[in-house]
């Protein structure tokens, strides 16, 4: 039977009603659907904010774990079990202020897995002080007189890192982002969708209203994706936002790259007792 | 009478000198005799001070001495950093060309003055050979049988081709000849060889590292720091040609957070680090224990507070390790002190991670793990890979409302991984109920708690309390943990000879902590002892804490170097005495 969107039933949200949350969910379940991929077909990772609460709502195997940590976990789990489609998903300040130095690091390895980046360029779970995402001058609980730090750009990092897929999307845009999920998920090496996810409680500059006015998509322009200096420069642009896949490029994978791999994902082969006589027999 | 000598070389880092000290003892161990190497050096690649000093035996020890018979100095520090440590009628193998020493102030010693460049010259060597000449000067100062050396040598080198192996021969015959040429009547020392079966040659690192390939370990995660890098680069070569991952990540969070998700995901899985890496996992144990993943991590111990001393040793790290993550983190702490303990209690960790489904932390340090001791190979046959309640596929698939919390009587819930079919369940480092959901609820909170703790209950059934060694009604008691054992053991070894019965108690776990067993040692004990590397006292602080018996005598070291036997014995006579 093929995968449909009730099969992820779970609880019911909690999310804030509008929250930018519900579009990243509804286009998930989308994208799965597409790809024919069932709850116990797939593994997310998480962080700790609004967006690690996901796995409440959304049946998969998953792995709620620290703030900022959902890429070794998720990195990981590729690595033992190289047939399982994984997706980690982190909020804003999740992966790039607690979690920047795996950010950089997961994305160098290219992993074949897929980050889904809840930017809401403020924090939502904590009540409202500002994220590495925020623009400068942002006002929050935690910068009052506005943040003096100019914004972190995930995408020219993750460009500059190596990345072998950068897309970014809007949360209201279900299709859109329903399309980048499924070509993410099916990229074979690290993919990073950085989602535009307006947080209705707590940041009052970047709403959706914002967004409408500013985002535009690649896809209707004349942007190769094959082109990183192209990408890059689309990446450095402020006064309007493009949308879309930035960069894609084939490469082999970190599991790709680890010949033990070969064959059976780790996690399917016997985890036995093992004949380590040569090894003693080698110090003698 | 049995033959006891101790050897050891010391000169400018970067020389070689521990390549040169393994040689030397795989050399004795060929020959059937028994070896200890410790060794010593700075945080430094080039310059500083390195030495390595191998303890031969026709009998079993434990740990090295203080004094020195032979001592190969590479240049003038080798002389004068370990003049001390000289026995009366030591030999000194020095390059007679570069360094004067003066006969006056060394009458004590045999002086075996070797002219290095005119024997390189004379025998068409290259410089870099300098301490295989002085490896074969060093046997032929005993008597030794050189192609036991060649023996070494060819399987040492033997990759790197005939021309390499025939080479260092040369260089080793060399200064064989040399010194039972000019110096036959200091060669007054014959080691003799034994018809025992040679033994294997291997540091805690490599026993740590075989134990966790025997038992099964499948993923390994590791940043470098000292002491336990030795551990990853072992796995580094050994570990993927049997099908293991080992991944160098980025920082130890990463590793730590690694090692949770390959255990989560259902591979054997271990991580290791220092204290100092140990700080930075911390959290990753809160989220082990609290999302119940088998995981082991290794600590290899060694002195801080923050870089401290690197490449020293201590055993000072409880508080950090029974603290680690905020909370009550069902956890379970164990503590090594000798080669076999390391290959037996890795692979057994990784049955406990599993079986119990928690974190389990192992603590070594650098005295243990880089020390070398001849072993005879570990008897495998008592190895099991125990999985626990993991699910199989065919048991996932029948499962249909699946409980990966489960309440259940020993608090163990079946395990499923990801992929099954069946099973789709969240690990979930909030609070939550016997799905996984998150769960705030005062009646959840209390009975995921209690789940919890209860499996500690159901491993104590098995859980390795205390090693003993010596007789129950010895004259004192002595109490210790971690790689104290060696030196400890030696000295109970020594004692016995001079009439004084002593008794040792190695501290095995560390957490939970084996209260009754120790309780019972110490109250029938007559006198106490405890022995350990750190500067508060931190295992009678525990025990203290568990039996509220407060030992009065205490032997402490914080100097980043181990307790010697000589110390343990003349402490233990001016108790006893």
């Amino acid at each position: 039977m093929p995968v449909n969107m009730n099969d992820f039933k779970k609880q019911d949200s909690t999310w804030c009603p509008a929250c930018g949350n519900f579009g990243i969910w509804t286009a998930l379940k989308k994208a799965l659907v597409k790809l024919d991929l069932g709850p116990d077909q797939v593994c997310f990772t998480m962080g700790i904010g609004c967006h690690g609460h996901l796995h409440n709502y959304m049946k998969t195997y998953a792995f709620e774990g620290l703030h900022g940590r959902s890429l070794p976990l998720g990195a990981a789990i590729k690595m033992v079990n190289k047939d399982i489609p994984v997706v980690a998903f982190a909020g804003d300040g999740d992966c790039l202020g607690e979690g920047g130095n795996h950010f950089v690091h997961t994305i160098r390895a290219n992993h074949d897995m897929t980050l889904v980046l809840h930017d809401n360029q403020t924090y939502g779970l904590t009540t409202g002080q500002t994220a590495p995402t925020s623009l400068k001058g942002y006002k929050s609980k935690s910068t009052p007189s506005g943040v003096i730090e100019t914004p972190f750009n995930p995408l020219t990092l993750a460009l500059s890192s190596g990345a072998t897929f950068v897309a970014r999307a809007f949360s209201q845009d279900l299709s859109g982002l329903s399309d980048i999920l499924v070509k993410a998920i099916s990229h074979k090496g690290f993919a990073l969708v950085d989602i535009f996810q307006p947080c209705v409680t707590f940041n009052k500059v970047n709403t959706y209203q914002w967004f409408k006015e500013r985002v535009y998509k690649l896809e209707e322009t004349d942007h190769d994706t094959s082109d990183k200096i192209a990408a890059l420069s689309k990446a450095l642009e402020t006064e309007k936002l493009p949308i879309g896949v930035f960069y894609e490029e084939k490469r082999p994978s970190y599991e790709d790259e680890l010949p033990q791999l070969e064959g059976e994902p780790i996690v399917n082969r016997e985890a036995g007792k093992r004949d380590v006589d040569s090894l003693m027999e080698a110090l003698r | 009478m049995a033959q006891d000598i101790q050897w050891k070389i010391g000169g400018e880092a970067g020389f070689g000198i521990m390549t040169t000290g393994l040689l030397f003892a795989k050399a004795c161990l060929r020959g059937g005799l028994n070896t200890f190497n410790y060794t010593e050096y700075p945080s430094l690649i080039r310059g500083g001070h390195n030495c390595m000093q191998v303890r031969v035996s026709d009998e079993e020890i434990h740990s090295q001495t203080k004094q020195v018979n032979i001592l190969v100095a590479l240049n003038m520090n080798g002389v004068t950093r370990h003049t001390e440590e000289l026995a009366d009628g030591a030999a000194i193998i020095y390059d007679s060309e570069d360094l004067t020493l003066d006969e006056k102030e060394y009458e004590k010693y045999d002086l075996i003055g070797m002219p290095w460049k005119q024997i390189i010259k004379d025998n068409d060597l290259k410089e870099v050979m300098k301490n295989n000449i002085a490896l074969g000067a060093s046997l032929g100062l005993l008597n030794y049988d050189l192609e036991t050396l060649f023996g070494v040598i060819q399987d040492t080198f033997g990759r790197k081709g005939d021309e390499v192996v025939n080479a260092n021969k040369k260089a080793a015959k060399a200064g064989y000849d040399y010194v039972q040429e000019h110096y036959k009547e200091l060669c007054k020392i014959t080691l003799q060889k034994t018809d025992n079966e040679p033994k294997m040659l291997i540091n805690g690192a490599e026993a740590i590292s075989i134990g966790a390939i025997a038992g099964g370990l499948q993923f390994y995660a590791a940043y470098p720091m000292t002491p336990s890098s030795g551990i990853l680069h072992y796995l580094a070569k050994e570990g993927p040609k049997v099908g293991m991952v080992v991944k160098h990540a980025e920082d130890e969070i990463s590793v730590a957070n690694m090692a949770v998700g390959a255990g989560y995901a259902g591979a054997r899985s271990m991580c290791g680090t220092a204290g100092g890496g140990f700080c930075l996992m911390a959290e990753t144990v809160g989220l082990a224990g609290l999302t119940e993943t088998p995981v082991v991590m290794f600590n290899v111990m060694r002195p801080g507070p923050a870089t401290g001393l690197p490449t020293w040793t201590g055993q000072a790290d409880i508080p950090l390790v029974r603290g680690a993550g905020q909370d009550d983190v069902t956890k379970i702490i164990l503590s090594i002190g000798d080669m076999q303990d390391s290959f037996e209690l890795t692979w057994k960790a990784l049955n406990y991670a599993e079986k119990y489904q928690l974190p389990v932390i192992v603590m070594s340090d650098k005295y243990l793990t880089e020390s070398h001791i001849g072993t005879a190979k570990f008897d495998t046959g008592s190895v099991v890979v125990d999985r626990g309640l993991l699910l199989s596929d065919e048991q996932a698939a029948k499962e249909e409302d699946y409980k990966r919390y489960k309440l259940t009587d020993t608090g163990i819930s079946p395990r499923a991984i990801p992929g099954q079919k069946g099973t789709p369940f969240a690990a979930n480092s909030d609070e939550h109920d016997e799905y996984g959901q998150s769960d705030e609820e005062i009646e959840n909170a209390i009975a995921q708690k209690d789940k919890r703790l209860k499996k500690l209950e159901e491993y104590k059934k098995e859980m390795p309390t205390v090693q003993m060694f010596g007789k129950d009604d010895a004259d004192l008691t002595v109490i210790t943990w971690g790689s104290t054992k060696m030196p400890a053991r030696e000295a109970l070894k020594w004692l016995e000879k001079d009439g004084i019965n002593i008794q040792i108690m190695q501290i095995v776990s560390i957490h939970p902590f084996p209260s009754e067993q120790v309780s019972e040692v110490i109250s029938k004990a007559k006198e106490t002892l405890i022995i350990e590397g750190n500067q508060t006292a931190q295992m009678a602080a525990l025990i203290r804490e568990h039996t509220g018996i407060e030992l009065k005598n205490k032997f402490l070291r914080y100097d980043g170097r181990p307790f010697y036997p000589e110390d343990i014995v003349a402490k233990v006579k001016e108790m006893v005495n």
